[in-house]
């Protein structure tokens, strides 16, 4: 039946593969963006950088220390998250009372500058990471890497469980009140500014692990983060600023619409997301699972 | 006039030359008063008085005060909100503040406990039997008269002895208001001590001890609630009810 219009199933459930890869990428990152967003109201222009450095540390880890990847794999989320608490303590938390636009302008300027010290180091060509799980299934309608599988699924279990601690705990009901009313939740004697630099720690250490899931797929290189972080923002905007299920769903949702755009109308492939974000705009503009303030 | 306010006990609450602004402007001129452990004590005043002002300079919830805010012998002036709450106070803000992502079960169960002695949560449902058979709904989908029983329930269960009730009868039914006002009456008899604002007297007069009149963020006068009578007309003219 595929082969009625022109499409093989190995191109299809290929192209849905990759798709579904991109889409783990996507609502990782999405997700930290929205966790962020919704206690700081601080856009992390940041958050691309921080992917980068994610797999730079995992690749350091590897190359200087010969941490293995699975050491990595811990070790450089909280590496990155630490840093993150850093720059929170010390230049985020100056711009709270102020306008929205500053974070975004501090964390933007940010980007470039880790950006551009790593380019300074590492140049623009990419490094490789070697792949931990070589080989692969064949699944009858389509080969299936093993290290693939492995991204999809460890993306899904990191993405349910920060959805399952935040709607189904005491501590994500403190995350939930807070992102509501702050000054209310602090004034019930909960420590909120420590609340604030874990988070963000937390959502940075997100981006820090989808960059070491991304080593052994993609080239280690200072710029990987610049190309996907604007893909990720459009898929924050449609899924709805701060909406913690609306990242997830629309992650994965949007990497199957761009693979499925791949094989049918592979000219579409790169824009397909923001024509998407331009439908939602004027539709919906709160976003697929946003709420209007 | 120290000694007369509180019948010489020693303060649990003391507000001193408190001065309060939001930006450029102004609110607090100098407020002062004070509460003894186990009184109810009102600010009564016209909207803009600065009452609720006084409620969230007490809790540290705005940047800009100075003067001096003394809760059970500890001056909080430069103390942090969530240290503040942890000295021992409940906090029942005006709206209310229920969270709407939040069901209700969650919403009582938010506020840490911050001394020992709280009610535990069965006791709360015992007086609030409504919150029992609506726990498990979303908090904003509450009546406002459940919605007020919510917000004073959750700070029963912290510990908290001194309470800061901001307009628990606005806008709610009669009937609602008399319970509110039971609810108060039964807090008072557990040795809770209350500071409530408040726009209509009649209430306040069912529930207090004293009332502190406030105009133009600083109190103005003090009746005990057995001289209200006499001084009705005084009392009148300034709420201009």
């Amino acid at each position: 039946m595929l082969e009625l219009i022109g499409v093989s199933p190995q191109m299809l459930f290929g192209q849905l593969m990759l798709g579904l890869i991109n889409g783990a990428f996507y609502a990782v990152l999405s997700l930290g963006l929205a966790v962020i967003f919704g206690l700081l109201n601080v856009i992390n222009f940041t958050h691309g950088a921080q992917y980068m450095m994610g797999a730079f540390v995992a690749y350091i880890l590897l190359v200087v220390f010969g941490v293995p990847y699975w050491g990595a794999l811990v070790l450089a989320p909280v590496i990155v998250g630490a840093v993150g608490i850093v720059i929170e303590r010390t230049m985020l938390r100056r711009l709270y009372h102020l306008d929205h636009l500053y974070g975004l302008l501090l964390t933007f300027g940010l980007a470039l500058i880790i950006e551009g010290l790593f380019r300074a180091r590492y140049g623009v060509s990419g490094q490789p990471y070697p792949n931990p799980l070589p080989g692969g299934t064949n699944l009858g309608f389509m080969f299936l890497p093993t290290y693939r599988g492995w991204v999809v699924v460890a993306s899904l279990v990191v993405c349910f469980g920060t959805w399952l601690v935040i709607e189904r705990t005491k501590l994500g009901s403190y995350l939930r009140a807070a992102t509501e009313r702050p000054d209310l939740v602090q004034a019930f004697g909960i420590n909120v500014p420590l609340m604030i630099t874990l988070t963000y720690g937390f959502g940075v250490a997100l981006a820090g692990f989808a960059g070491v899931l991304a080593a052994p797929i993609y080239q280690v290189s200072p710029l990987m983060g610049a190309n996907l972080i604007i893909v990720v923002f459009a898929v924050v905007v449609i899924g709805g600023m701060g909406s913690i299920l609306g990242a997830i769903v629309t992650g994965y949702a949007l990497g199957i619409v761009e693979g499925l755009t791949k094989v049918f109308y592979p000219e579409a492939s790169n824009t397909v997301i923001f024509v998407v974000m331009a439908i939602v705009l004027l539709l919906k503009p709160a976003g697929l699972f946003g709420t209007a303030k | 006039m120290r000694e007369a306010e509180t019948g010489g006990a020693r303060p649990l609450l003391r507000v001193g030359d408190l001065h309060a602004h939001y930006g450029e402007s102004h609110v607090l001129h100098g407020m002062s008063f004070e509460i003894a452990a186990g009184e109810v004590v009102t600010l009564l005043g016209r909207n803009g008085a600065g009452k609720t002002t006084t409620m969230r300079a007490i809790m540290g919830m705005l940047r800009q005060r100075s003067g001096s805010i003394v809760i059970d012998g500890v001056e909080t002036m430069a103390m942090r909100s969530d240290r503040i709450a942890r000295l021992g106070i409940g906090y029942v803000p005006e709206e209310r503040g229920i969270f709407a992502s939040l069901d209700v079960r969650e919403n009582l169960e938010l506020p840490p406990v911050v001394k020992p002695g709280g009610m535990s949560v069965e006791e709360v449902y015992d007086l609030f039997p409504r919150l029992r058979e609506r726990r498990s709904s979303q908090g904003t989908k509450l009546s406002g008269g459940e919605q007020q029983m919510l917000a004073i329930a959750r700070v029963l269960r912290t510990g908290a002895k001194l309470l800061l009730l901001d307009e628990p009868t606005e806008g709610l039914a009669p009937v609602i208001v008399q319970q509110i006002g039971t609810i108060i009456g039964e807090l008072k008899r557990k040795g809770f001590t209350i500071l409530l604002v408040e726009q209509n007297f009649h209430f306040a007069a069912t529930v207090a001890d004293r009332h502190y009149i406030v105009e133009h963020g600083h109190v103005v006068e003090m009746f005990r609630n057995e001289d209200i009578g006499s001084n009705m007309k005084t009392l009148q003219d300034y709420l201009g009810v």
